[in-house]
Parts: structure tokens; C-alpha cells; sequence
């Protein structure tokens, strides 16, 4: 089992959720985050005056799947999360050691 | 509740509503109704209000000094109701304030701006009902449009060149005594709440870094001396107001409703208080360039200055003291028409040269508008209200950039080129445009009030006075009460309250408990270095 963790822009959450919903990935949770990459934020005018915007907002996207579905996953995100534009985000995977649905006591891949 | 019960109760109405319209239908079918039958109601308004309404010995028969009395009585009526009701929608602008300073500051010293703009409100009304209207009105005589009866008739003077000259008031402490009288209280509450606009205006160019008891104080010297001692020398009778009659010049010194008086007393008062206190800690890099510090919540500022903009059609119009002078049509259009120019200029100055409308600057150049036509609001005709507007807009967005760039002084939110600068604007185009078609015998000098450009340089002259009075007095007394201030309690919250944002140091809550990241995601150091 891996965890998928994917920051991306927020404008493009809804088109990777009606992805990942058509590959049928159970679950996935969303978290609006801040933070800043290589570029280190952007510069802005404000009353005529420049400032550094150093943390932008994005999405952070959680799935957690079995090890056979994470190619498709992670394609489906990278394809309906990218602009080709500077900020697109990135995707980190993580391997879980355990899972557990609470309601019934399920482990495992039973459990994702 | 249960279905049953629900449906029974609106079967009841409905029956209820039935009966009640029932007479009335059969009466619409009815002509048989005698015509001479004395009318049960008056759905249509044409009979209510009759020569029954007016007081006479002989019931609807009055005489005609019984008629005089009512058309007098209904014409003071008419102006102590039109004066109250424009008194309303400027305290009505304290939220306009409220919300604009609040809005263009940091979330973590929201609880603690907005307290300032509430609190200014009763602090500014308890120093004003004090002394404040005792000196700024006690010697304006009987104010004619609101039928006064009794006489603010003590105004202190000063004998020179054989010329008496007025520099303060002294009647209507605490309203009592001959000042219990019902015209005198409506002119208490109009001319408080224009104080309140100018003891607002500093909580906007100070905020963020003011400690809140030093406000406290500074609300109570701006209500009771400030304010009154120069609003006293231009509208209580005093002797900017007397330059017409002691030396020619004009009318005297000229202000419809306080580009002068309120607005840039307020903008002077703020420049002082951003002086005494100093930048934000992070406004300034260490080679002197300003940084943006953007305001928290750019929709509550709009909102703000869509209110301010509201009430103005108090705060002008209002100020003819008289719902029976027409002329409230005019300024109520050259108000608005100026506020268009000023928003106009202001957006398109900014969109040529920094790329984009910036919202917070078009607030302000709305307001420049404002402020700039408030003193000329009642003496110029359209296209010149435009301009004025039009003028005012760039001048803001100029004198920001240099109280931030050059001066070095931080005003979060534009105070000092809003009130300041374009108050004074407006004082002088009243000089150079006033058109001559109203204020006959307007600070008891014959005559309309006209300007350079319509054939009279005397009140120009009388403006520029006033302008450099306004800034020289108020700049000096501001900058004194600032400096004791600072001596025996401080102006300014500790460093380190100041990162953390003022809110729970200075109120004990937080305006906003469930947003930790919006406070801390610039950085700043003590050494006013952005990390």
C-alpha cells in the first residue's frame, strides 16, 4: 500500500477528484495548504509598491491505494493536474505500513 | 410542529384574512354609499393633513397669524428633521471607517483597529458633550435655520488693530443651563458626529502599532480642544471666519461641510500621530524603500468605503442645517459627481502606471473625491464638481507615494492623502471656483461666495489662510499631545506585541481565532528587515 500525497492548484482539484472518482479511488482527503517552490513565490504591486507573496496557496491531495493501482493514480493526477504553467506542484509517494477501517476492524487491502 | 397543527393555523389566516377584506369588497361593489358622508379612511392620502392640522382658537377657522405660526413651526420642523435624519448617516460613516481602516490592515490586529473605531465614537461624544461644543459653538449666536431660541452667545475675543477677532467659545457645557433647549441639541448631534469623523481619521494612518490607552487619551484631547479650537475659528464664529468682515477678504474663511475643519484637521492630526509613532516594524528595508504591507481583507475596505460614500449625502447635504434650502439638490449631485471623478482618476492613474486597478487605491480615490468637494460642495456647479473629483483622485495616489517614499511616514490605509492633502484640495478650489450662484451674506458679508475664477481673489486668499492655519495649529497642538503622550504612558505597543499582532496583547481576543497562517505568513524582524 502507498500513500500518494499530490500539492497542486486548488483550480485544479475538481477535474483530478472527477478523474480519480472515474478510476474508482475510494477516498481521498483535501487539505488547502501554502507554501513555495523553486521560483519562491511571486512579487506583487500593492498601492504602488512591490512585495513578495513567499507562500502561495495550493491543494493538498491524500490517496491512499493499493501498490497495483499507483501507476494509474498517479498518471490520472499528473495528466488532470498539469498546465504546463510554473506551480503546477509535485507529487510525493510513501509507503504505508498499515491500514484500518475503524467501523469494522478491516486491515490491510481490505481496508483501502 | 406537527403537519396537522401547521395546516390549521394557515387555514385560520387565510379565513382570517377573508373576513378582515370582506367589508371592503362589498364596499368597492357598493355605490349606493352617500357621498357626503364623513370618510371612515383615507387609503389614497389626499385627505389626510387638513386645515384641522393647524392649532387655531376658532377649530378650523385660524386667522392668518394662527397660519404663520404653523408654516414657521413646520419649516424649523422640516429643518430639525432633515438636520437629525443627516446627523444619522454621518454616524453612520463611524462603520465606513471602521471597516476601510480594518479591512486594509493585518487580520491580526483586527480586533484591535475596529475597537479603536468603536471606541472613538463614545470617547469623542463624552469629550464633545464636555466642552468640546461649549467651545467650538459658544458664540455662534442663534442659529437661524434651526429657529434657535436660545443664544450661544459667548465667544471669547481678542481686541486688535481695533477689530475684535473670536477664539473660542464658551457656552453649552455638558448641554446644560440655556443650551437645554431642542435646537441646540440638534446641533450638538450634527457637530458631534462630524467630530467623530475627524478623531477617526488617526486610528487609520496609526493603526496597528498604537497602544490603546494612549488612543483612549488622544480621543479626549482631539474631542474637547483640537478639534473645537480651530472648527470654532472657521464655523463658530471666529476670526478665520471674520477675515471678511475685518479685511475684505471674501467671505472670510469658507468650509460648507469641513474639507477643512473635519477632513484635513483629522489628516493633519494623523500625520502628526505617524510621525510621533513611526513605520511598522517591516515598512521600511534597511536602504529606506517602503515594502507593501496588504491589508487583510480588501472586500470589507470596499464595503467600508461604499458606506462612507453613503453617508456623505448626510454629511453634505446636511450641512445647509435646512431641509427648506433647496439647494440640497445641488450638493447632494456635486457629491456624488465628485466622488466619481475622484474613484475614476484614481483607478485608471493606477492601471496606466503600475499595470493593474488596485482596489484599495480606487477606495481611496473615491474618498479623495469626497473630501475634496465637502467644502466646495455648495458653491460650484457640476463640471467643476467633476473636476475637483478628478483632481483629487491623482493627488491622492501622488501623496501617497510620497508620505511612503519620500516623507518615510507609514499610514496603513492612506489617511493622510485622503483627509489631509485633499481637504486641503477642496478648501482651495472653493476659492478658485465658487461660481457665485449661492451663500448670499454668508459669514455676514454681502454678497455671493465667489471664487478667483468667477472675479473674487479676496476668498482665495481667505482659503489659503485657513489652509495654512489648519496645518500650522493643528500640526503643532497634535504633534505636543502626541509627545506628552508618548512621555507619560507611550504611544507605541512593544516590538514584539507587534509581530504577534496587537489583538490579544492589547483586547484579550482574537478577531479572528480560526486563521493562524494569514497572521504569520510574512515574516518580520525587529530590525524592520523582511525575513
Amino acid at each position: 500500500m502507498k500513500k500518494i500525497e499530490a500539492i497542486i492548484q486548488p483550480f485544479r482539484l475538481e477535474p483530478v477528484k472527477e478523474a480519480l472518482h472515474a478510476i474508482s479511488v475510494k477516498g481521498m482527503t483535501v487539505t488547502e495548504v501554502k507554501g513555495f517552490g523553486t521560483q519562491k513565490g511571486i512579487r506583487e504591486v500593492y498601492r504602488g509598491m512591490e512585495y513578495q507573496v513567499d507562500f502561495l496557496p495550493k491543494v493538498k491531495i491524500e490517496v491512499v491505494t493499493t501498490d497495483d493501482k499507483v501507476q494509474t493514480v498517479v498518471e490520472t493526477i499528473v495528466k488532470n493536474a498539469r498546465t504546463g504553467r510554473i506551480g503546477d506542484g509535485k507529487i510525493f509517494i510513501y509507503p504505508v505500513a498499515e491500514v484500518i477501517r475503524i467501523r469494522t476492524g478491516e486491515t490491510g487491502d481490505e481496508a483501502v | 410542529m406537527n403537519r396537522k397543527v401547521s395546516f390549521f393555523i394557515i387555514l385560520l389566516f387565510v379565513a382570517g384574512v377573508i373576513t378582515a377584506s370582506l367589508p371592503l369588497l362589498a364596499g368597492a361593489d357598493n355605490p349606493s354609499t352617500p357621498a357626503a358622508a364623513a370618510p371612515t379612511n383615507d387609503p389614497s392620502g389626499s385627505l389626510t393633513g387638513t386645515v384641522k392640522d393647524i392649532t387655531a382658537k376658532e377649530a378650523g377657522k385660524p386667522v392668518l397669524e394662527e397660519i404663520a405660526e404653523a408654516v414657521g413651526h413646520n419649516k424649523i420642523s422640516i429643518n430639525i428633521v432633515w438636520t437629525l435624519i443627516t446627523g444619522y448617516l454621518v454616524m453612520f460613516m463611524q462603520l465606513g471607517f471602521a471597516l476601510v481602516e480594518t479591512g486594509f490592515t493585518r487580520a491580526k490586529n483586527a480586533a484591535h483597529t475596529m475597537l479603536m473605531n468603536m471606541s472613538v465614537y463614545f470617547i469623542g461624544l463624552l469629550g464633545f458633550w464636555i466642552c468640546g461644543f461649549a467651545f467650538m459653538f459658544g458664540g455662534v449666536g442663534q442659529v437661524a435655520n434651526l429657529g434657535m431660541v436660545a443664544n450661544l452667545n459667548n465667544e471669547v475675543t481678542w481686541n486688535l488693530f481695533g477689530k475684535d477677532f473670536g477664539i473660542i467659545g464658551y457656552k453649552g457645557f455638558f448641554l446644560s443651563g440655556d443650551s437645554y433647549d431642542v435646537a441646540v441639541f440638534t446641533l450638538f448631534l450634527f457637530q458631534m458626529v462630524f467630530m467623530d469623523t475627524t478623531a477617526t481619521i488617526p486610528t487609520g494612518a496609526m493603526a496597528e502599532r498604537w497602544k490603546f490607552l494612549a488612543f483612549c487619551v488622544y480621543g479626549f484631547f482631539i474631542s474637547m480642544l483640537i478639534y473645537p479650537i480651530y472648527g470654532n475659528w472657521v464655523w463658530g464664529g471666529g476670526w478665520l471666519s471674520q477675515l471678511g468682515t475685518n479685511f475684505g477678504l471674501g467671505h472670510g474663511a469658507v468650509d460648507f461641510a469641513g474639507s477643512g475643519v473635519v477632513h484635513m484637521v483629522g489628516g493633519v492630526t494623523a500625520l502628526a500621530g505617524a510621525i510621533v509613532l513611526g513605520p511598522r516594524l517591516g515598512k521600511y528595508k534597511k536602504d529606506g524603500t517602503p515594502n507593501a504591507i496588504p491589508g487583510h481583507h480588501i472586500p470589507m475596505g470596499i464595503a467600508g468605503a461604499l458606506i462612507l460614500a453613503f453617508g456623505w449625502f448626510g454629511f453634505n447635504p446636511g450641512s445647509t442645517l435646512a431641509g427648506t434650502d433647496l439647494r440640497i439638490a445641488v450638493i447632494a449631485v456635486n457629491t456624488m459627481l465628485a466622488s466619481a471623478g475622484g474613484a475614476m482618476s484614481a483607478m485608471l492613474y493606477m492601471w496606466f502606471r503600475f499595470g493593474k486597478p488596485d482596489p484599495t487605491m480606487t477606495v481611496n480615490g473615491l474618498l479623495a473625491g469626497l473630501v475634496a468637494i465637502t467644502a466646495p460642495c455648495a458653491f460650484v456647479n457640476a463640471p467643476i464638481a467633476v473636476l475637483i473629483g478628478l483632481i483629487a483622485g491623482v493627488l491622492v495616489v501622488w501623496s501617497v507615494l510620497f508620505i511612503d517614499g519620500v516623507l518615510k511616514v507609514d499610514d496603513p490605509v492612506g489617511a493622510i492623502s485622503v483627509h489631509g492633502a485633499c481637504g486641503a484640495w477642496g478648501v482651495l478650489a472653493l476659492g478658485l471656483f465658487a461660481d457665485g450662484t449661492y451663500g448670499d451674506k454668508w459669514n455676514t458679508v454681502e454678497g455671493t461666495v465667489t471664487g478667483l475664477f468667477y472675479g473674487d481673489g479676496g476668498q482665495l486668499l481667505a482659503q489659503v489662510i485657513s489652509i495654512i492655519v489648519n496645518f500650522v495649529f493643528v500640526f503643532v497642538a497634535a504633534y505636543l499631545t502626541f509627545k506628552l503622550i508618548d512621555v507619560i504612558i507611550g504611544n507605541r505597543v512593544p516590538a514584539e506585541v507587534e509581530m504577534g499582532g496587537l489583538d490579544v496583547p492589547e483586547t484579550g481576543v482574537l478577531a479572528y481565532p480560526d486563521f493562524i497562517l494569514a497572521k504569520s505568513d510574512r515574516k518580520e524582524t525587529a530590525n524592520g528587515e523582511l525575513g
